[in-house]
């Protein structure tokens, strides 16, 4: 069911993904914005090109799998969903607010096309996990593929390590992970608060492959996940790195924005930065 | 009211005993039979919570997690996403103690079908004391939205309830038990979610039991029926959803409720009756169980009598309640 679009226009994609999530946030009057910014390139090319999937039918039988386990970064799911046709762009402002299908935190139930109901961190990767063991072990589908995002902040989470066994384990070659490796959580850097390194070496040590990459680069993106698709004997993990805040230079690697939204004037001159891309073009002024 | 076929020798030394846990195995393994979307997991104690008669039948559906019980759940949940009907189980004090969150978030909030089994419940585990005897479990799992909780009176009931809970779509949580208990229910005995069951009539006060003390309520009330009392058994083996109209009919017509469980009374099955009274028909209560405190070593059975769980000990407490209360007659 993917539609090929060319770099270009998944680049043009990540950034209008980039100003809604500011429109989102500013509207909401709450919510995170780092990560979500951070990871537009990655969620642009899970949602345009990697997944195989139907926004029109979001419960297709053939469909591939994503589970964002990090659920706080949502917005950039439901930018990205709304971007693809699940649902009216106009609902995006309906964030955070009462009656909303778009919780603060991402709840199944309320949206179709969600696969799992996340926010409290550790528990993606598992359930990840067992999808990924039905398709291979109960109900033989190996051209089915689980893909989730985990927080780098979030692999301090006990759970991410029973999962990472568990998947080593069962050589789970269906399930491939993307760490947001952006190095900022609430409390400051990843590696003040609790390091991480050596984060490629724990991963492989667990029976994983790993692979490390530009977050931002959409082919490098694109092109790990189609050689994390060929590993057939082990599970696969993609470090992305990212810078949080990306493409909005006030909030680029400022921690402070991890869980920060913007006001009405911060909003008005991200959305400019992102429009001109940082002045490099004046279309848009 | 329905009628619940009793055993005939209830009170005999050589009345039929069974682990709860023993009619969970069995009964797993015929939902297994009965629908191929059933799945098993275990936390590395698959003999102890009797999955292993699935694991033997059925081995490719049976998953070994190992000791990490939030995995544990969440696999489940990734595997109900998948569309299997998961069943998890490990220790109580385990799961769902130590993955609450876990439980609570990819499970309830996520209306996946994924069933909590806690094997091993209550002080009656014995020798390996307050770590392993979990007496919070159902306090935990019935606030939660969604959740239906189940707590089985004997083998022969657990095994018809494993069978049920497989198929209601929901999350549940199934309390079990780990040394034998008498049985008292029959193959013909009724089980259906959400029903309580009048197994013994009487007029003096209402004793309402779940899980295996509701064997010893009928042990206690038998005694007191020598001492002139006359005492109504109801057996209430789904805690969640509760069966209000049952209990308050029989409320209603006994004026006094006395609740048993072998778990803290405070937002156990003590806690949800007292709700449900006070709420809609205040009676008064007394409830038993554990009272703000953990168990200890020692042997089952001395473990019961030690706290106040046998149906013994009941008819001392329960006669007490009678002789030191008023009687809250709605009818007649």
């Amino acid at each position: 069911m993917t539609q090929h679009y060319t770099l270009a226009q998944l680049d043009a994609k990540a950034n209008t993904i980039r100003k809604d999530i500011i429109s989102m946030l500013e509207a909401a009057g709450s919510g995170h914005s780092a990560g979500p910014l951070g990871m537009a390139d990655i969620v642009t090319a899970l949602y345009f090109d990697i997944m195989n999937i139907d926004p029109k039918h979001p419960d297709w039988e053939e469909r591939d799998y994503f589970f964002l386990s990090n659920g706080h970064t949502v917005p950039v799911q439901y930018a990205a969903m709304a971007e693809a046709g699940y649902f009216n762009k106009a609902e995006l402002k309906t964030l955070r607010k009462l009656g909303s299908r778009l919780q603060g935190h991402p709840e199944r139930t309320k949206l179709p096309g969600l696969e799992n109901t996340s926010g409290p961190l550790g528990s993606g990767l598992s359930q990840a996990s067992g999808v990924a063991y039905a398709l291979q072990y109960m109900d033989k589908q190996p051209h089915r593929f689980v893909y989730t995002i985990m927080g780098d902040g979030e692999l301090n989470e006990g759970n991410i390590w029973e999962a990472a066994m568990f998947a080593g384990k069962y050589k789970l070659s269906q399930l491939i992970g993307f760490v947001d490796r952006n190095n900022i959580q609430i409390d400051g850097s990843t590696e003040d608060v609790m390091p991480l390194e050596d984060l490629r070496g724990k991963w492989e040590s667990f029976g994983w492959h790993v692979q490390e990459i530009d977050g931002h680069n959409i082919e490098s993106i694109i092109d790990a996940a189609s050689m994390a698709r060929a590993i057939t004997n082990k599970p696969s993990v993609i470090i992305a790195h990212t810078i949080p805040g990306k493409g909005v230079d006030f909030m680029e690697y400022d921690y402070h924005w991890h869980g920060a939204p913007p006001n009405h004037e911060q909003a008005k001159e991200a959305l400019k930065k992102l429009r001109t891309l940082d002045g490099k073009i004046k279309a848009g002024e | 009211m329905s009628h619940y076929p009793l055993r005939d020798n209830l009170f005999a030394d050589d009345v039929a005993q069974e682990p709860t846990r023993a009619g969970f195995g069995r009964g797993l393994k015929k939902a297994g039979e009965a629908n191929e979307r059933v799945v098993a997991l275990c936390a590395d104690l698959t003999e102890s919570t009797q999955m292993h008669h699935f694991r033997e039948a059925f081995p490719d559906r049976f998953v070994e997690i190992g000791v990490a019980e939030q995995n544990l759940v969440t696999v489940a949940s990734g595997l109900a996403r998948a569309g299997k009907i998961p069943f998890t189980s490990s220790y109580a004090a385990f799961s769902p103690g130590r993955n609450w969150e876990q439980i609570r978030t990819t499970a309830a909030l996520n209306e996946q079908p994924v069933k909590i089994v806690g094997s091993h419940a209550g002080v009656s585990v014995g020798p390996d004391g307050a770590t392993h005897q979990m007496l919070e479990d159902i306090a935990l799992m019935r606030v939660l939205p969604h959740m239906v909780v189940v707590v089985p009176g004997d083998s022969v009931e657990a095994e018809k309830a494993t069978q049920v809970v497989a198929e209601n779509g929901k999350p549940s949580y199934i309390r079990l038990a780990r040394e034998k208990t008498p049985i008292f229910s029959t193959d013909e005995s009724p089980f259906e979610l959400g029903k309580a069951y009048v197994l013994r009539e009487g007029h003096d006060v209402s004793l309402l039991g779940t899980g295996t003390m509701t064997y010893q309520l009928l042990k206690a009330a038998h005694l007191l029926e020598q001492h002139g009392v006359s005492a109504e058994v109801v057996h209430v083996p789904t805690v969640k959803p509760l069966d209000e109209d049952t209990i308050l009919a029989s409320a209603r017509k006994t004026g006094r409720v006395v609740t048993a469980e072998e778990a803290q009374v405070a937002a156990g099955f003590g806690g949800a009756v007292a709700e449900l009274l006070s709420e809609k028909m205040p009676t008064p209560l007394k409830r038993i169980g554990m009272y703000d405190r953990f168990g200890e070593s020692g042997a089952p059975n001395e473990l019961l009598d030690y706290f106040g769980m046998t149906g013994e000990k009941m008819q001392t407490v329960i006669q007490a309640f009678i002789n030191t209360t008023p009687q809250y007659h709605r009818e007649g």
